[in-house]
């Protein structure tokens, strides 16, 4: 006999699971009890829910698998929400366990009883309330399934307590899996293919903008290659930064309301934009509506719902962009650029190099993440946060074969340094920064005690400026500089805090003094806060 | 536009809820829905008629597709199949009055399946144009309550909707 909790563990180490981040309570009990002495599968405790699901998606980004987060019923289950929801609008693949109160006293308000599933129904891929013991293997095997295959998202599945305690017979996993209403197109219509090859060799100022999905996909490398045979030029969104390196000739950066103006510049040239995986949102392109107006466009995505949603498309592709990609690299041959824009874009790039002001006795954050870049190892990861500290990471921090791991899509503050606990349990022998600001910091600083308990190397960044830059720069512009709630006066020590955590840390107020930190803390393999002080007049963008 | 959709999806609870939120999670109006089991137990058919341009119909029909228990969307082409909902409809009728009521019934195919002292109910079963005919002749008598069951429709001919 074998109990549900068991089969959970056996689920999850069928599919190779070897981290989940989690919360105990009364109704997950079982699946600890499971966890505690009879699997290798390593649970880090954070300190609220919501930060277990971003360690997850910080998980899944760094190696591409499913990050598994764990909660119990309730408030577990509804602070898990906001993870969840970042996950979903980020494209994330994740599986979110829930504990549940015992299947016959569903629906009568008990203790720590909540309709999670339902709560979740906007914000998940798929979302499952298990009904009987039997089902686990069937639902975990699917749910994983789901979670990663098509366009990635996270998969919910609650399980009541008593469905955990249940023993049944014997406990075998499935090989297959057969969902009659679900089988994502990958391939790639070939006749829309042979289309979008002629569309490109008949463009005069073609370009390419690179969103979140080629990095899921693992078809980064492809990109590169199809760009640089074609010598077409490359933007990104926010999700798809890292899809070329940041010093790629060929790279122009981040699109977008708070993106590189020689970036936008050549967008609004461009007679055709191959737009791969990319939603297109409005932080991206401001009046998407109006976009197919002026350039023709090729859109490549998996979600065929994508496609036209936000761009009027003129060739549409629906289809897995390691197989399109492939597909185009194939039928592309012949091609050349017009020298005339190739010209024009190397012209772009050079006529809006950034000239940064900087305030004495501050720190200037941009020109720390550029310098920054280059003190890490190569394949280092960042994560920013939200707010200004991801604008200056997103249009400063000169990646190369690493990651930069954001929340581009939810946009939720407090997003990296649990982002970045999951990262460095993925990757243990990489550089795993955080950059955020004070605001952000203090939305899950709790997680310090999670990287002391585990000792995770992970350096913190927080650049501070005593405000909510990002929203005070808003009402700048847009509220006559009536600076409402955005003042962060009378904030803790930071450095005095990192220590009472048990992590050292340091305040530095100068470029000099914040790059000898950290030429010294990144050959150290202890966590480090290191506190910036940043001038408050600091911009987001030039 | 008036559009009506066929959905075919997978006969587990939780579906009608995933169906109907995602119409108002994006703000889309629905003029009926009507679920029932198909020849498959494990497959019900849910047909919806909204309201929307043709944008808002593509992206419905895309979105309930991304939905794991939907197993098929077919926007049925207007004058290529037949729709019908099954109305009730129960009209105030004095003694004077039943007699016209009886002839509206005649007139327009309805059938008459209760009658009381001071009331008639009538039960029609037709488009939901015809109906709304239907209930536009009979309000000046004063209808008491209406209980439709939202629009059914099945393609003409040999085409059909099948998983």
């Amino acid at each position: 006999m074998i109990s549900g909790a068991d089969i959970m563990v056996k689920c999850l180490e069928a599919e190779g699971v070897d981290t989940v981040f989690g919360y105990p309570g009364a109704t997950i009990c079982p699946f600890y009890d499971s966890l505690y002495d009879n699997t290798n599968i390593k649970h880090i405790l954070v300190r609220q829910e919501q930060n277990a699901a971003h360690a997850a998606s910080g998980y899944a980004r760094a190696c591409s698998r499913p990050g598994v987060c764990v909660a119990t019923s309730g408030p577990g289950a509804t602070n898990l929400i906001t993870g969840i929801a970042t996950a979903y609008m980020d494209s994330i693949p994740m599986i979110a366990i829930t504990g549940q109160v015992r299947s016959d006293l569903l629906g009568r308000d008990v203790f720590q009883e909540a309709d999670i599933t339902g709560a979740c129904e906007p914000f998940t891929k798929h979302s499952y309330l298990v009904e009987k013991t039997e089902d686990l293997p069937r639902i975990f095997k699917e749910a994983f399934h789901i979670a990663k295959t098509g366009r990635p998202g996270p998969v919910l599945i609650d399980i009541p307590q008593d469905l955990q305690e249940n023993e049944i017979e014997s406990f075998e996993y499935p090989e297959t899996v057969e969902i009659k209403g679900y089988k994502p197109n990958t391939n790639g219509h070939l006749v829309q293919i042979k289309r979008a090859v002629e569309l490109i060799k008949s463009s005069k100022r073609p370009l390419i903008v690179a969103g979140g999905g080629v990095l899921s996909s693992g078809a980064k490398l492809k990109l590169q290659k199809f760009a640089e045979m074609t010598q077409i030029p490359v933007l990104s969104t926010m999700m798809g930064i890292g899809v070329m390196p940041s010093d790629h000739p060929l790279y122009l950066g981040m699109l977008g309301t708070h993106g590189r103006k020689s970036a936008n510049s050549a967008l609004h040239k461009a007679d055709l934009t191959i737009v791969c995986g990319a939603r297109l949102g409005d932080r991206a392109i401001a009046a998407p509506d109006q976009m197919g107006n002026k350039t023709k466009v090729i859109h490549i995505d998996i979600d065929p719902a994508e496609i036209g949603k936000n761009v009027k498309t003129t060739v549409p592709i629906v289809g897995d962009m390691n197989n399109v990609m492939k597909r185009l690299i194939e039928n592309i041959d012949g091609y050349t650029i017009d020298s005339q824009w190739d010209e024009e874009v190397k012209d772009l790039k050079a006529h809006y190099q950034s000239k940064i002001s900087t305030f004495d006795g501050y720190v200037e954050p941009r020109t720390l993440i550029s310098k920054l870049s280059f003190m890490l190892k190569s394949k280092a990861i960042l994560c920013a946060d939200v707010g200004q500290n991801q604008i200056w990471c997103a249009n400063n921090f000169r990646i190369r074969e690493g990651r930069f791991l954001t929340t581009g899509g939810m946009g939720t503050m407090g997003y990296s340094v649990p982002a970045a606990i999951g990262a460095k349990m993925a990757r243990k022998t990489r550089d795993v920064v955080v950059v955020c600001g004070d605001g952000s910091f203090q939305m899950s600083l709790n997680e310090l005690s999670t990287i002391a308990q585990n000792n995770l190397n992970i350096k913190i960044i927080v650049m501070r400026n005593h405000r909510l830059g990002m929203v005070r720069e808003l009402q700048d512009k847009c509220y006559k500089g009536r600076h409402s709630a955005t003042i962060l006066n009378d904030e803790p020590d930071f450095v005095a805090l990192a220590k009472a955590y048990g992590i050292d840390s340091a305040e530095v107020s100068s470029n000099e003094e914040a790059e000898k930190f950290v030429k010294n803390i990144v050959e150290s393999d202890k966590p480090f806060v290191l506190v910036c002080n940043v001038h408050p007049d600091t911009p987001s963008i030039l | 536009m008036k559009y009506t959709l066929s959905i075919l999806v997978e006969n587990q609870a939780g579906v009608l809820s995933k169906i109907s939120g995602l119409f108002s999670r994006r703000s889309y109006n629905i003029d009926s829905l009507a679920v029932g089991v198909t020849t498959d137990p494990t497959v019900s058919r849910i047909t919806v008629v909204a309201n929307g341009d043709e944008y808002v119909v593509e992206q419905l029909e895309k979105q309930l597709n991304k939905l794991i228990p939907v197993i098929k969307v077919k926007r049925l082409i207007e004058g290529e199949f037949i729709s019908r909902e099954l109305s009730l409809i129960k009209v105030h009728s004095s003694s004077t009055k039943r007699f016209e009521l009886l002839k509206i019934a005649e007139l327009m195919n309805a059938k008459i399946v209760d009658v009381a002292a001071s009331t008639v109910t009538f039960e029609y079963c037709e488009t939901a144009e015809k109906t709304q005919i239907l209930i536009d002749l009979l309000k000046p008598y004063g209808i008491r309550e209406i209980v439709r069951t939202g629009t059914v429709a099945i393609d003409k001919g040999k085409a059909e909707v099948t998983a």
